[in-house]
C-alpha cells in the first residue's frame, strides 16, 4: 500500500497531529512498523486494541486509529488482561517503555508472562525516562550519567528479553528502530503468535541520555545500533570475533505454552458452563 | 432494588432519597407513637423468593451475579477473600471470568479493562488493598468506566487489624484517590443489604458511568443471616447506555442532558480513545482551559445533580424524637438496639441511617439538625463521618461523636449511655 494510503487509513490524521515526540525520536519509526504490521496482517481496525502506559511511548495510541487506551503508569498489561478476557476476539497490542514495563510495571510484566495471555507487548527501550527529563531506568547501562545519576549509574541493568523468557512468555524477540523491515516482521510474528509475546524494541533518547553522555544525535545513535547489533538468524555466517560483545536481535524464544484463555475455557467446562463459546 | 421494594419489605422503616427527608423531619411535632409497634411489624416473604442463610460476603456475590457480573479480578485479603473464593466457583459456571491477579493494583486495572471490553466487572478487597487501588480508582472516575469495588473494612492504618471490624476507610473512600472528584459509596448494614446494595452499586455505576464503592465491614461480611433471594425477574437491572449514532459521529465524552455520555465497548465498531489525562469530548488529551473546566465540571455535576437518585437515608422512631443517632454499617445495628432500649426508658431518640454515605446526605442532616437538639454519631474509628455531620448541622444542634477503635464492635449499652447523658 502507498505510504499516504497507510497514513490515511491508520493514523488519526484529522485529529491529533503534530505528535509530541522530539524531532529524531525513534518512537515514530516503531509506530510506522506497527501500522505496516497491522496492514500486512489485514486485521480489522475495529478488532485491534492498542494499550499503553505512561511516558513518551504512552502517547502512541492517541495517533493510531484503533480502539486505544492510555492507562496509568506501568499498569497497561493489567488493563489489557481485562480487555482480552472480556472479549478474546480482540487483538490486544500493548506499547510500553522500559521504565513502564520493567520498573513500575515489572510485577505485572512477569505475571503476564507467567499467565501467558494472548497479548503482544512492545517495549520501547530507550534506556531512560525520556518524558521526565532522562533519569536512570532499570535498563540504563552502568556508568551512564543521567539526571538522577550524575556520578554514574551504579545499578545493573535488566535484559528485558531474558526477563521475559525466564518469566515464561511464549515468544520473545528483540528488534531496533534501525532495522525497520525486521521490526515490521517481528511485530507480525508476535501478534500472530498464540500466547504472550514480547518484542523489545531498542530505541534511544538523544535529547536526554544521548546529549548528557555525548552519544551524538539521533543519526549517530542509530549508527551505533547498526554497528553493535547482530542478527540471531545469521550467527552461523559470522566469526566469533564479529559476534563478541554484540547485541543479538531477532527471535530469542519461541515456545508453545498453553494459552490462558484456552485453559480458562476448560475451567468453564469443568464448572458446568454449557453456553458454547462465551462472549 | 428499588426504594419501593424496600418500603414494602419493611413498612415501619422509612427509606427515602434525600428530597423526601423533609417530609419526615417536619412530622417531628406529631404525637409520639407507641414504641412496641415497631417490634411487632412482620414482613411478608415476597412471592417467588427463596429463603437462604448466607454471610454478607456471600450475599455480595449473589448480588453481583444477579446484577450481571461478567468479570471479577481480585487478590486474597482478609476479611474479603470469601467473595473471590465464591466467585472463582460460580463465575466460570455462568460463562463469566474470574482471575486472581498479582496485586490489587492489577485487580482494579483488570476490571476497568474488562468493563471497557463490555462486561460488568467487580473487585473486592479490604483496607490495605483498597489503598493500592486508589490510583486506578481515579482512572475509572476520569475515564468514566463503570465498575464496582467492594471494600470489607478492617482495622487500620496499614496492615492494622486484619480480622477486626472497623469503619476506618470512610474518608479514604471519599478522598483516597488524588484530585477533585466525586464518588458513590454505599454502606450495607445487613446480609440482605449486601445483596441489595451490590445490585444497586452495579446499577448506579452503569447509570452514571462511574466506579461505585460498597463499603462493608468485617462484621457484616462475616455475619450470617437469613435473607430472601428475589426471583430474577423482580430484580431491577440497569445497563450502560450504548451509542446509537454511527461511529463517525460518536464523541465518547460529549455532554448529554444527564451529563453521562453513552459508552461503546472496544470491539463494538466505535474506535475511540480512552485515557486518564484530562481530555476533550473525543477522549484526546487537552490543555485547553475551556475543555479542562468543561470535563471536570461535567464529572462533578453528573453526580451532584443526581443526589436525589443516588442518596438513600433510612430513619426510624424520628417522628417524636429530639435526639438522633446517626449511624451506618454494622454500628447502626447496635445503634438501633440502643435506640429501642433507650425509648423504653423514656428517651425521645430515633435513628437516622445513611445507606449512601458518599455523596454525603447533606440535606437530610441539615433538616435533621433543625429539628433535634443533638445528633449522636457512633463510629468504629476516631471520628470520620462525624466531621461531615458537624459541617452540615451548621451549629443548629449538638453533634456528639462516640468512637471506638479497639477492634471491637460498638455495643448497644455504650450508645445508650451516651443517649442518656444527652437526654438528661
Amino acid at each position: 500500500m502507498e505510504l499516504s494510503d497507510l497514513l490515511y487509513k491508520y493514523l488519526r490524521s484529522d485529529k491529533k497531529f503534530p505528535h509530541m515526540w522530539c524531532p529524531g525520536c525513534g518512537n515514530g519509526i516503531l509506530m510506522g512498523s506497527l501500522i505496516r504490521a497491522v496492514d500486512k496482517m489485514q486485521l480489522n481496525k475495529d478488532d485491534v486494541v492498542v494499550v499503553s502506559g505512561i511516558g513518551c511511548s504512552g502517547r502512541l495510541p492517541v495517533y493510531v486509529d484503533f480502539n486505544t487506551l492510555h492507562t496509568t503508569h506501568g499498569r497497561a498489561l493489567a488493563f489489557s488482561t481485562g480487555i482480552k478476557l472480556a472479549n478474546p476476539r480482540l487483538k490486544v497490542i500493548v506499547v510500553m517503555g522500559d521504565g513502564d514495563a520493567t520498573a513500575i510495571g515489572g510485577n505485572h510484566f512477569i505475571h503476564m508472562a507467567r499467565r501467558n495471555i494472548d497479548v503482544t507487548a512492545i517495549i520501547i527501550n530507550n534506556n531512560t525516562y525520556g518524558m521526565t527529563g532522562g533519569q536512570y531506568s532499570p535498563t540504563t547501562s552502568m556508568g551512564l550519567e543521567t539526571a538522577t545519576s550524575i556520578y554514574g549509574n551504579i545499578e545493573r541493568p535488566f535484559d528485558i528479553c531474558d526477563l521475559a523468557i525466564s518469566a515464561g512468555a511464549s515468544w520473545v524477540a528483540r528488534g531496533t528502530v534501525y532495522h525497520v523491515p525486521m521490526l515490521d516482521d517481528l511485530i507480525v510474528q508476535g501478534v500472530t503468535k498464540k500466547g504472550f509475546s514480547v518484542i523489545e524494541v531498542m530505541a534511544y533518547c538523544h535529547t536526554t541520555l544521548g546529549r548528557r553522555n555525548k552519544l551524538g544525535d539521533s543519526a549517530d545513535m542509530m549508527r551505533w545500533m547498526r554497528d553493535n547489533c547482530v542478527r540471531n538468524d545469521r550467527l552461523d555466517k559470522l566469526t566469533p570475533e564479529e559476534i563478541e560483545g554484540k547485541i543479538k536481535i531477532g527471535i530469542h524464544a519461541d515456545r508453545d505454552y498453553p494459552e490462558y484463555w484456552e485453559m480458562y475455557k476448560e475451567v468453564m467446562a469443568k464448572a458446568g458452563y454449557e453456553g458454547g463459546e462465551p462472549q | 432494588m428499588s426504594k419501593t421494594t424496600e418500603n414494602k419489605d419493611k413498612p415501619k422503616i422509612k427509606v427515602a432519597s434525600e428530597n423526601k427527608r423533609g417530609a419526615k423531619t417536619k412530622s417531628a411535632a406529631r404525637p409520639a407513637k407507641p414504641v412496641g409497634k415497631h417490634k411487632t411489624a412482620r414482613v411478608k416473604k415476597p412471592e417467588g423468593s427463596e429463603t437462604i442463610l448466607i454471610s454478607g460476603n456471600e450475599a455480595c456475590v449473589e448480588g453481583a451475579l444477579a446484577a450481571g457480573l461478567g468479570f471479577f479480578a481480585g487478590y486474597p485479603i482478609t476479611p474479603a477473600t470469601e467473595i473471590a473464593e465464591a466467585l472463582s466457583i460460580k463465575l466460570p459456571s455462568v460463562g463469566g471470568r474470574f482471575i486472581q491477579m498479582e496485586d490489587e493494583i492489577a485487580s482494579i486495572a483488570a476490571i476497568i479493562g474488562a468493563s471497557i471490553g463490555g462486561m460488568k466487572s467487580m473487585t473486592a478487597t479490604s483496607g490495605p488493598g483498597f489503598s493500592l487501588m486508589q490510583e486506578n480508582l481515579g482512572f475509572a472516575i476520569i475515564a468514566e468506566i463503570p465498575c464496582v469495588i467492594v471494600n470489607v473494612m478492617r482495622g487500620g492504618p496499614c496492615t492494622g487489624l486484619p480480622t477486626s471490624p472497623s469503619q476506618g476507610d470512610v474518608m479514604q473512600a471519599r478522598w483516597g484517590t488524588h484530585g477533585d472528584h466525586q464518588i458513590i459509596t454505599l454502606c450495607p448494614n445487613s446480609v440482605k443489604e449486601c445483596y441489595q446494595l451490590t445490585i444497586r452499586a452495579f446499577n448506579l455505576s452503569e447509570k452514571y458511568r462511574t466506579p461505585v464503592i460498597v463499603l462493608s465491614d468485617e462484621v457484616i461480611g462475616h455475619m450470617r443471616e437469613k435473607m430472601w433471594m428475589p426471583p430474577e425477574d423482580k430484580i431491577p437491572i440497569i445497563n450502560r447506555v450504548k451509542p446509537s449514532v454511527p461511529p463517525e459521529w460518536y464523541s465518547p465524552y460529549e455532554n448529554t442532558p444527564t451529563g453521562v455520555p453513552p459508552m461503546a465497548a472496544f470491539g463494538d465498531g466505535y474506535r475511540y480513545h480512552i485515557c486518564g489525562l484530562v481530555h476533550d469530548v473525543n477522549g484526546f488529551p487537552t490543555q485547553r482551559e475551556d475543555e479542562i473546566v468543561a470535563l471536570l465540571t461535567r464529572l462533578r455535576d453528573k453526580i451532584e445533580k443526581s443526589r436525589r437518585d443516588i442518596i438513600m437515608v433510612e430513619s426510624e422512631f424520628m417522628d417524636d424524637s429530639n435526639i438522633a443517632v446517626f449511624a451506618y454499617g454494622s454500628v447502626s445495628r447496635s445503634a438501633r438496639r440502643a435506640v429501642v432500649m433507650a425509648r423504653k426508658s423514656g428517651a425521645k431518640v430515633g435513628i437516622v441511617r445513611p445507606i449512601t454515605i458518599w455523596p454525603f446526605p447533606i440535606r437530610a442532616v441539615e433538616r435533621l439538625a433543625e429539628h433535634v437538639k443533638a445528633i449522636i454519631v457512633p463510629e468504629m474509628n476516631q471520628g470520620q463521618l462525624v466531621g461531615e455531620v458537624e459541617r452540615h448541622a451548621h451549629g443548629n444542634c449538638r453533634v456528639i461523636p462516640y468512637n471506638r477503635f479497639d477492634g471491637e464492635l460498638i455495643e448497644p449499652e455504650e450508645i445508650i449511655n451516651t443517649i442518656m447523658e444527652v437526654a438528661r
